[in-house]
């Protein structure tokens, strides 16, 4: 409902910086969020998933 | 390694389990009464304090932020004190939480059946409450980082994350959504208005479901479900995309989502196949939930907790894929406004959080009380009332959404509405109302025999207040050879806190600049003025009485609504709207055309008894609009509030409004009295009729 009001934000001037900025800061921790995760090692992750259980 | 003893608190545990199971059963008993008043408004015996409109936001509320708020932190002392092998950082603290947080829902019911609100929905509580809860939810985040702070274990688990992250976003979006102008001790005025309170309103809204309803849940579901199934969770890796993608893309990707059309080519291509990968934040808790109990399946035929637990995380699957799919443009032009809707956040309200709570509790109590489990049998009656009750529930109200929705949208051949008479929509669908009251009823009994089960097993076993445990003393100081930056982030709560505080600022930010910029760039109207005294004292009658949970303010830009109702909602029409007032459902028609639609002695009579104009009506009587006087002791004050906002009324106007209040109502009770209604000028109905012959008039062509 809201974006048939979202045009108004266009008329702002440089309205289109700030969702490129969150687009990117998106696909930045997303990745690399993801090579973290696969960097991980096993036994690490392992024992961490432990911890409730200790 | 050496050891020391400790003893977790479970006293705290206990007192919010307690307060879990009573504001459960007070949350879903005042929605089953709401849902009954949907199809015989009768049984609120013409009562304002059991009128729908009021009892709704107190359903709302009881369900969000006593039910499920005493739910969060019935396991996250559990949990926490486990997680981080100590005891919680301060007992005074955890009773001042535990005393606050039920303080300020006595608060909230007693003040929204009173009719105390601020009309924003999920934000209804008034000043006073609004700042408690900040203070409350401050000695929360000391209590928890504290134990944090002090913890013997090393490593912060995942569900430690979840809890952080929820404690300072919530803090976060209640703040900046409850920004309000005390008019009286409990009467306020949000600062935004129109489109910008909306943009506001919703983000919190949007927010908050993420991060009231879902994050917390998650943390409690790492613990609880690996407890439970006595397996560690999937995929540790999986839970921590899970965690990054939820907490932090997930509130950066709500301004791209509104400024979309804002977007250049390349951002856009980019944005749409980072899109799909938004499925990741929700189904990637779901299918690690799933996959824990692979090979344990056989324990979830035999285990209640195990089975509440697996339909929660698939109750939680779908809602969260149901929800983008709402997002879409073409979805949300037939579910906006029905009872889709409604359906939609009951899978999440009933399916996620209560079956979690339930399992929780059932898994929890026996333990802490040392004592099985009085009656497995009454479990699983449980089990089977409350999923069956979701069953009815929900498919009762997408049937009742969608065929609403569709008759709406109904043309004839010759090109004009085949339901004009919005009525008709509704008495179609009344039948699902009864069936949905019985869904409900069912989940209530079942919730009612959980309460009797427990209460029975506590009074068999003897609470464990004080658990003793044997802990390693610390932990081993060596440098980690390989410590990437994420784990040294996990060891450090202070500054994991920060970073998560940042982060989501940095979203908020994102997102708020925009909507703080936009008010300037909403075109003004000329036409459009601010509303009279006897009108704004009307508006917040509106207000008072809940009438936007029933009916919207918005007629969209579609043929379907402009037919029905008039000329599509502009945003310039809002600018002095403090709340704005454009509802989330339509039980009854759009309002915002109704000014000058119907003649003074029509709305005098509907109120009194919708039933004399409008047969067949669903809508309750306001008989006391016709008994109480409008309260002019604070209209001066409104007036101040409102130019302090920007309204423009003309210097000094506080000191005339009142004499323009009476005069407004004088002419209005004379044309009434010449109908030969029996009007009386200082009476509250008058007030509301000013403000409702106003709506959406202000651009109208004059007649020629």
């Amino acid at each position: 409902m809201l974006k048939m009001f979202s045009h108004y934000f266009e008329a702002i001037e440089g309205i289109a910086t700030y969702p490129v900025v969150s687009l990117l800061l998106f696909v930045v921790v997303f990745a690399g969020v993801l090579v973290h995760v696969f960097r991980m090692k096993k036994e690490d992750a392992d024992r961490m998933s432990q911890l409730p259980l200790n | 390694m050496e050891m020391v003893t400790i003893r977790y608190d479970n006293k705290i545990v206990r007192n919010f389990a307690f307060a879990t199971m009573l504001w459960g059963v007070v949350g879903m008993l005042v929605g089953v009464i709401i849902a009954m008043q949907m199809f015989e408004p009768a049984i609120n015996s013409k009562l304002q304090y059991l009128a729908f409109g009021r009892l709704r936001p107190l359903h709302t509320n009881a369900v969000i932020f006593a039910f499920v708020g005493n739910g969060i932190f019935t396991g996250l002392y559990y949990s926490l004190q486990r997680l981080c092998k100590t005891r919680m950082f301060n007992d005074l603290l955890s009773k001042i939480h535990f005393w606050g947080w039920q303080g300020i829902i006595v608060a909230a019911a007693l003040t929204l059946v009173l009719g105390h609100t601020t009309g924003k929905e999920y934000a209804e509580l008034e000043w006073p409450i609004d700042i408690a809860i900040t203070l409350v939810w401050v000695v929360l985040i000391i209590n928890v980082i504290g134990t944090i702070l002090t913890r013997r274990e090393k490593h912060m688990y995942v569900a430690i994350w979840f809890y952080i992250a929820t404690l300072v976003t919530v803090a976060v979006l209640h703040i900046v959504n409850s920004i309000e102008i005390p008019v009286s001790f409990l009467k306020s005025y949000p600062v935004y208005a129109g489109v910008q309170d909306a943009l506001v309103q919703w983000w919190y809204g949007h927010n908050a479901v993420a991060f009231f309803l879902t994050t917390p849940y998650l943390g409690l579901m790492y613990y609880f479900l690996p407890k439970a199934a006595n397996r560690p969770v999937y995929s540790y890796r999986l839970s921590i995309i899970h965690f990054w993608s939820l907490i932090f893309i997930y509130i950066w990707a709500g301004p791209h989502h509104l400024l979309y059309t804002a977007l250049p080519d390349w951002a856009q291509s980019l944005g749409t196949v980072f899109s799909i990968m938004l499925l990741a934040p929700s189904w990637g808790g779901a299918i690690n939930g799933l996959l824990t109990l692979r090979g344990a399946w056989d324990k979830v035929r035999e285990d209640a907790v195990l089975k509440f637990m697996a339909v929660a995380i698939t109750a939680y699957g779908m809602a969260t894929f149901e929800g983008p799919m709402l997002s879409l443009k073409n979805v949300n032009a037939i579910s906006h406004y029905t009872d889709w809707t409604i359906s939609h956040v009951h899978i999440g309200a009933l399916g996620w959080n209560g079956f979690l709570t339930f399992g929780i509790l059932y898994w929890l109590i026996p333990r802490m009380w040392n004592t099985p489990l009085y009656s497995r049998k009454l479990a699983n009656l449980h089990f089977w009332l409350g999923t069956l009750g979701i069953v009815v529930y929900a498919s009762s109200m997408y049937w009742a959404g969608i065929t609403q929705s569709l008759m709406w949208k109904q043309f004839t051949l010759f090109g004009v509405l085949q339901y004009p008479n919005f009525l008709e929509t509704v008495i179609q669908i009344v039948p699902f109302y009864v069936i949905r009251a019985i869904g409900g009823t069912l989940y209530l009994t079942g919730s009612i025999i959980m309460v009797y089960n427990l209460i029975v097993t506590v009074r068999r076993g003897k609470l464990v207040g004080e658990e003793e445990v044997q802990v390693p003393a610390g932990w081993d100081e060596k440098p980690h050879a390989q410590e990437n930056r994420h784990r040294w982030l996990e060891k450090r709560p202070i500054q994991f806190a920060i970073v998560s505080t940042i982060a989501i600022m940095i979203g908020g930010l994102v997102e708020l600049i925009p909507t703080f910029l936009i008010s300037s760039n909403v075109p003004t109207i000329a036409s459009v003025k601010p509303y009279t005294p006897l009108e704004l004292e009307g508006r917040d009658i509106y207000v008072r009485e809940g009438c936007y949970t029933c009916h919207s303010q918005m007629v969209r830009p579609f043929r379907s609504e402009t037919e029905r109702y008039g000329e599509y909602s502009k945003a310039g029409e809002f600018v002095y709207d403090h709340p704005f007032q454009w509802g989330s459902k339509r039980t009854g028609p759009d309002l915002h055309r109704v000014g000058r639609k119907y003649n003074n002695l029509w709305h005098f009579m509907h109120m009194e008894n919708p039933e004399s104009v409008s047969p067949s009506s669903i809508m309750p009587a306001y008989p006391w609009l016709y008994t109480q006087d409008i309260d002019t002791a604070h209209t001066a004050s409104k007036i101040r509030a409102m130019q302090s906002l920007g309204v423009p009324y003309p210097k000094e106007y506080d000191r005339q409004a009142v004499t323009d209040l009476k005069a407004q109502a004088e002419g209005i009770a004379v044309n009434l009295q010449k109908e030969s209604a029996p009007a009386d000028p200082s009476k509250e109905i008058i007030a509301l009729i000013a403000y409702l012959q106003r709506l959406g008039t202000d651009i109208a062509v004059p007649k020629q």
